[in-house]
């Protein structure tokens, strides 16, 4: 197991992309959050986003599809170069082989995650309280000594960590870039836009219930805990739900399939 | 001209190639069972998840759970239509006197303030900017029946509106006892001509407006309406209040007296009720509701006969991956060498691929959104909603329009695909700019206002604009955001920023197909 967990830090290592990806992660994660507490300023009290922590920590909407291309990468490239081959004949046993692939990707999203979360958090920080969030408006500084702002930020790092899983187990059980990509942005973007259009609150509710993102999500909330429609741990096992179950179907596939 | 200059002509065969070279792309494409079957799996969700969609409100849209636990409501009454066939809003609180023929109706209004609210979190008693209080000449009692009316509103000064959708401005300001507006409303046959005046003696004109069908008797008199309150989360209804004085109609039959009445009070299961009293000729109404066309909100019975083309996202996801393979994969088998050692001529084999992208793409999304759209409107109607009425033209443009628009974004994916070779890098970005602009001003509503309207202007998400089908009014408040279908910007120009996009990066691709090695 150290050794293969060796060979993939060396193959993702070496790979000129990762550096870029991981990068990108932060900057994108950053880069939307800050603009997204810059654009709602809380001049009338009905323009008061009412929970600043999810506001500061918005970046990760999409930051996550960075983190996603990361993980798909990381197998669809071995298949495209004819790499796996070589892969799998070092490491014969191939669950051990997507074990260390997870770790060592998870790892690396857990990592540039945090760096995400916590750069968002201290970019909302210092742009919120121009933005008119002051404590007197009954905003108080973010704070990680709060604990539902350290519960969202480091959520938040876990989310990421866990998107990471579900692109790995999709990109494992298709072994092509795009359609792995499509398929993970398509489970995470469309069940809120399906939510859309149906205004049955109860469908609403199942819906945001059941998606991996916006269930995942409410790890980011720090207000109206109990009007959510699933509470932010729960949401964040949903999440995990669906990456165990891709992993479990990509590791199937990768056990009984020729690469 | 000598003849070293000259351009040799090209061999009749190469110029007969590009047709081969369409063929030869189209039986790559259709040799592909992946590729075929991901188009019709794009077809297959844009109409099914529509469908779903639209089939999946459970319950009657117009029950509402009361804090007790009870259900009111129920079915939904039908919306009235105005007089041009449009689904209008149409209640307010009315004190009238029949008018038989021509006449002059004139009042002052010295006050109009906002009273109650209901249903709204954190509820406010503010004034609405589209609260009305005024004077007006109807055809009948009947809800969505013609008429002209001259009003104070809570903030856009004193409006002449006639049959729901007109408005013209007339003095600018609010009213008070210090600064009361008088207004004047002449009928003469169907010609309806509105005055304003801040002293009863000095008039200007506002506005003629010529009501067809106006029957020789009718009602005239004063009203207040208070529109719903709407903000992005919460609708809620709301109650003004409006003094009159020095109310006078001209051409009433001697010794009429006033009649108080709430027009379509109940219709929409509105809480609040209206009322007035009268004392030493000084009026006080209240009034809730509006007279106005209806639009699209979380509230309303009412929905776009087009709301199944919500579907169209997962067809489109679809669409873009099978757009960017369609060259990635070239480049990942080398397939692309071979391409281009049977014809040279690089911008034609990039041309050929986006021409079969594109009629492929078109054809899956005109098979997905045409079923969405009829099926979904038919669906809710089974549901018990209220379709807005739109013109056939307008359904053909959104289904046509949603069909151009995944065309667009297949070539723009394959466009990223040349430019980066590889898969990943191309439906990502797809996505990121078509889909999550979107998403970030719709679902989510993470951004509102100018930050929301600039990302719908120059992100290729614009392109949903076209399935707009419902005109957005400035005298109706409402959240006009893209989750109920109102988009910055028209429907055509919306495309036509999705199509700059794929032309700009056609044109890079184009470029780089021919600098770089295959």
């Amino acid at each position: 197991m150290t050794s293969a967990l060796s060979a993939e830090w060396t193959k993702i290592r070496t790979l000129p992309g990762t550096g870029w990806l991981l990068l990108g992660v932060v900057l994108v994660t950053v880069t939307v959050s800050a603009g997204a507490s810059r654009a709602l300023s809380c001049t009338s009290s009905s323009a008061c986003h009412p929970d600043i922590t999810q506001l500061s920590l918005t970046g990760t909407d999409v930051g996550q599809a960075v983190v996603a291309v990361l993980a798909v990468v990381a197998v669809t490239g071995e298949y495209a170069t004819g790499m796996i081959r070589t892969t799998l004949a070092a490491v014969p046993r191939r669950t051990v082989m997507l074990t260390a692939k997870a770790i060592v990707i998870t790892t690396l999203a857990l990592a540039a995650g945090a760096v995400a979360a916590f750069g968002s958090l201290l970019a909302g920080r210092l742009i919120l309280p121009a933005q008119g969030y002051t404590p007197a408006h009954g905003y108080p500084d973010l704070s990680l000594a709060d604990p539902a702002v350290l519960r969202a930020t480091a959520g938040t790092v876990l989310y990421l960590g866990l998107i990471a899983l579900l692109s790995l187990g999709i990109a494992t059980a298709v072994r092509d870039a795009a359609v792995a990509i499509g398929i993970v942005l398509g489970l995470l973007y469309l069940f809120p836009v399906l939510g859309l259009a149906v205004t049955s609150p109860d469908w609403h509710r199942h819906l945001q219930q059941i998606a991996p993102m916006t269930a995942g999500l409410e790890i980011q909330d720090s207000t109206g805990l109990s009007t959510l429609p699933i509470s932010p741990w729960a949401g964040l096992g949903v999440l995990a739900a669906w990456a165990a179950a891709a992993l479990l179907a990509g590791g199937l596939l990768l056990r009984f399939r020729d690469a | 001209m000598t003849a070293a200059t000259m351009t040799p002509r090209r061999p009749a065969a190469e110029r007969a190639g590009f047709g081969h070279l369409l063929y030869a792309e189209w039986t790559k494409f259709v040799t592909v069972r992946g590729w075929v079957i991901a188009m019709v799996v794009s077809a297959l969700l844009t109409a099914g998840i529509g469908i779903w969609a639209t089939s999946g409100y459970h319950g009657l849209p117009c029950g509402k759970v009361l804090p007790d636990g009870r259900m009111v409501g129920g079915a939904c009454p039908a919306p009235p239509l105005g007089p041009g066939g449009e689904m209008v809003t149409d209640s307010f609180y009315l004190v009238r006197q029949p008018l038989p023929g021509n006449g002059t109706v004139t009042a002052r209004v010295t006050a109009l303030t906002g009273s109650a609210t209901s249903g709204i979190a954190g509820g406010t008693s503010e004034l609405q900017p589209w609260a009305k209080a005024g004077i007006i000449i109807k055809a009948s009692l009947r809800q969505g029946s013609t008429y002209a009316a001259m009003m104070v509103t809570g903030g856009h000064g004193v409006r002449m509106q006639d049959d729901y959708t007109q408005d013209i401005g007339g003095l600018t300001g609010g009213v008070s006892a210090a600064s009361p507006r008088w207004l004047r409303l002449v009928r003469s046959r169907d010609m309806l001509t509105g005055y304003d005046s801040v002293d009863g003696t000095h008039w200007t004109l506002v506005g003629t407006t010529r009501l067809s069908g106006l029957a020789t008797g009718v009602q005239a008199g004063i009203f207040v309406a208070s529109p719903d309150s709407v903000t992005d989360e919460n609708v809620g209804a709301t109650l003004a209040s409006g003094t009159f004085d020095h109310v006078t109609v001209a051409g009433a039959r001697p010794g009429s007296r006033w009649v108080g009445q709430d027009v379509g009070s109940g219709a929409t299961g509105n809480p609040l009720s209206g009322g007035y009293r009268q004392s030493a000729g000084v009026f006080t109404l209240q009034g809730s509701g509006d007279i106005a066309p209806a639009v699209r909100n979380s509230a309303g019975s009412g929905r776009p006969a087009d709301e199944g083309i919500i579907g169209a996202f997962a067809g489109l996801i679809a669409a873009l991956v099978v757009g960017t393979m369609f060259i990635t994969a070239e480049y990942r088998r080398g397939l692309i060498r071979t391409t281009l050692a049977a014809t040279p001529r690089r911008g034609q084999v990039l041309a050929a691929k986006a021409i079969v992208t594109a009629a492929v793409a078109f054809a899956a999304g005109l098979a997905g959104s045409a079923a969405a759209v009829l099926l979904g409107e038919r669906m809710l109607r089974g549901s018990g909603y209220y379709i807005f009425p739109v013109g056939g033209l307008t359904q053909v443009r959104v289904i046509v329009g949603t069909a151009a628009l995944l065309a667009v974004a297949a070539v723009l994916a394959l466009a990223l695909g040349v430019i980066w070779r590889h898969g990943a890098g191309p439906v990502t970005a797809t996505i990121a700019l078509i889909v999550v602009p979107f998403f970030f001003t719709g679902p989510m509503t993470i951004l509102q206002g100018p930050a929301a309207d600039w990302l719908l202007r120059v992100t290729p998400a614009a392109a949903f604009a076209v399935q707009q089908v419902l005109p957005a009014y400035p005298q109706v408040a409402n959240a006009y955001i893209p989750q109920y279908g109102y988009y910055p910007l028209p429907p055509w120009a919306g495309l036509a920023v999705l199509c700059a996009w794929a032309a700009a990066a056609l044109g890079l691709a184009a470029f780089l197909l021919r600098r770089r090695d295959a």
